[in-house]
């Protein structure tokens, strides 16, 4: 089985965030490996795992795992944090025309990338916190023209029968649905508790190879990717004016009536 | 008037809220078309006359089985057929991957999560946890937009929409993934957290005992929601969640009890019309951004809220 996990490098989840002009800026904030991709490549490792007799991940074992991300050079540093969860070796497609693209030109270029290996399952987290449009793994399927398994709460691997069962949990409820090699994955926050690298995992991620890749390499012209070719444009970006501070006080034994007080002068209660 | 069309979201034959919503937009813009996937669009049809609708298209088909993908085949042959102004869809898990294939079907430019789209086909974004608000614009093919629900008030009407069928064939493609099974979602007695008016939601403070969160959101008639450390924690369903990594909402009251405010979490329910926090910790960060705070024990302020608020329906 050829696994490819889509990952992507965001700004820390955690940190404060703001424009730098038309875009985020991405320079002034720690980055990391997308927090919701790390249960691809967690979910990627246990498929791989329970297919195998010896329960050793890695080629040895006749499946492998790939990631793909497209960044900046300095993505490599959330590519070696899921190669020292265990992934095999990774792509990283990096480019200065790559700048600013918008989701269509991400899976464009995504989808050339997966096209060139015969991958069975591409897994991806359900959004990036950084964009939160979570509508790349489906616009990656439509190209492709591929079976769409996504917000997969449960997914199970039948590798005799080369087909794939997803329990999919979504707002409007669980759905049960099944769908033959190719599959696009995407998996949900808390399909399963994402490992820590090992010591000897962080170690051996530093020999895996990473291969850089050019917008030339992947086959996609230059001029439909970028800032340029975005089919969508930021007007203005403003901070919002800062929330100011209500009332506070200390409960002394009346904190909820207070409480109450308020909500009935404001019409909410 | 130039047609805006907007998809129709329905379950087990209800329409959802955030249609009624759609349609006002759309409105605003154009003329308002409906478009329903469904076998039988009968009992649709009729919900949809208490809103702005100036036309309604059913399109029939397999779509319960295939689902998103199947529709957006659907729709994208509409937009070919139609040339719409613009196509608006709910912000839901569905509706954006609906709208991200119709995006790569029909070469059209997307915006997702608005907050508000204007006659100008502008539209209003509220990121990173609603500290910066973004202006944008499709700038290349049928502008498709989701927005989020709850962003505006849905205005009612007495409309009686002219009825259309289309005709759409789903591609092989998007039949390889048929869904052999679904399991609506339980409704408890609580409003859906992304739709809900009030929200009151628990966090590390709570300890595990959601129970005076619950009271007091079933005395407001509020969802209930939960910060990740009490997601993580196992303490609440992770469907709860509200933050940066969860659910984004933004309700009119939003009552924070035992929460600190990490941004993961205010990146989640800073756009809420009204905060309430209760917190012992008189420096948590969310006692700063709330229009009412409370310094003090959730176990002790929550329940006497509660008692005050059933005290007074009665």
């Amino acid at each position: 089985m050829k696994i490819a996990v889509c990952i992507k490098q965001v700004p820390d989840s955690w940190a404060e965030k703001k424009m730098a002009g038309q875009v985020l800026d991405r320079a002034n904030v720690d980055a990391v490996l997308n927090d919701l991709d790390e249960y691809a490549v967690e979910e990627a490792l246990r498929i791989v795992e329970a297919n195998s007799p010896t329960k050793e991940a890695g080629e040895a074992s006749g499946h492998s795992i790939t990631l793909i991300s497209m960044g900046p050079e300095r993505a490599t540093e959330a590519i070696r944090k899921g190669l020292s969860m265990g992934a095999d070796n990774a792509i990283l497609i990096s480019d200065a025309s790559l700048a600013g693209s918008d989701a269509l030109a991400t899976s464009l270029v995504l989808s050339e990338v997966i096209k060139k290996e015969n991958y069975d399952l591409v897994i991806c987290g359900t959004e990036s916190t950084d964009a939160r449009m979570s509508v790349v793994p489906a616009m990656i399927a439509a190209r492709l023209s591929w079976a769409q398994l996504t917000f997969a709460g449960k997914v199970k691997v039948d590798l005799a029968g080369s087909a794939v069962e997803i329990e999919r949990v979504t707002e409007f409820g669980n759905q049960v649905m099944g769908a033959k090699f190719p599959v696009i994955l995407s998996v949900v926050e808390k399909i399963n508790e994402p490992r820590y690298p090992s010591f000897k995992g962080i170690m051996s991620a530093k020999k895996k190879s990473i291969t850089t890749m050019s917008i030339a390499d992947t086959g996609v012209p230059a001029s439909n990717v970028g800032a340029s070719a975005a089919w969508s444009a930021v007007k203005d970006a403003l901070p919002r004016p800062p929330r100011g501070a209500g009332v506070k006080l200390t409960d002394e034994g009346k904190g909820g009536e207070k409480l109450v007080e308020f909500l009935v002068e404001k019409r909410l209660a | 008037m130039s047609e805006v069309l907007f998809l129709v979201d329905h379950l087990g034959g209800k329409i959802s809220k955030a249609t009624g919503e759609l349609a006002t937009y759309a409105k605003s813009i154009g003329e308002s078309v409906a478009v329903v996937f469904a076998q039988n669009a009968d009992e649709i049809k009729s919900q949809l006359n208490t809103f702005p609708v100036d036309k309604v298209i059913t399109v029939a088909g397999d779509w319960d089985k295939y689902g998103a993908p199947a529709i957006a085949d659907g729709l994208a042959q509409l937009i070919t057929a139609k040339s719409p102004a613009a196509v608006l869809i709910t912000s839901s898990a569905n509706g954006k991957e609906i709208a991200g294939r119709v995006a790569v079907f029909c070469g059209s430019g997307i915006i997702t999560d608005a907050v508000n789209v204007d006659k100008d086909l502008i539209t209003t974004q509220s990121v990173f946890g609603g500290s910066t608000t973004v202006h944008s614009t499709v700038t290349k093919g049928v502008p498709i937009i989701t927005l989020r629900a709850n962003s505006i008030e849905a205005v009612s009407a007495t409309s009686s929409p002219t009825v259309e069928t289309f005709a759409a064939t789903i591609s092989e493609a998007a039949k390889l993934a048929p869904i052999s099974s679904s399991t609506p979602v339980v409704k408890g007695g609580r409003p859906d957290l992304t739709e809900a008016s009030i929200v009151v939601s628990g966090g590390r403070g709570t300890n595990g005992d959601f129970k005076p969160v619950e009271a007091l959101a079933d005395a407001l008639g509020a969802a209930v929601g939960a910060s990740r450390a009490a997601t993580d924690a196992g303490w609440y369903p992770h469907s709860h969640q509200v933050g940066q990594t969860g659910k984004t909402v933004s309700p009119q009251l939003y009552v924070a009890a035992g929460i600190s405010g990490a941004i993961q979490h205010r990146a989640g329910m800073q756009t809420s019309k009204t905060i309430v926090a209760i917190n012992k910790d008189p420096e948590a960060p969310i006692l700063e951004i709330a229009d009412f705070a409370v310094v003090g024990d959730l176990f002790n302020v929550l329940p006497q809220a509660t008692a005050q608020i059933v005290a007074r329906k009665a």
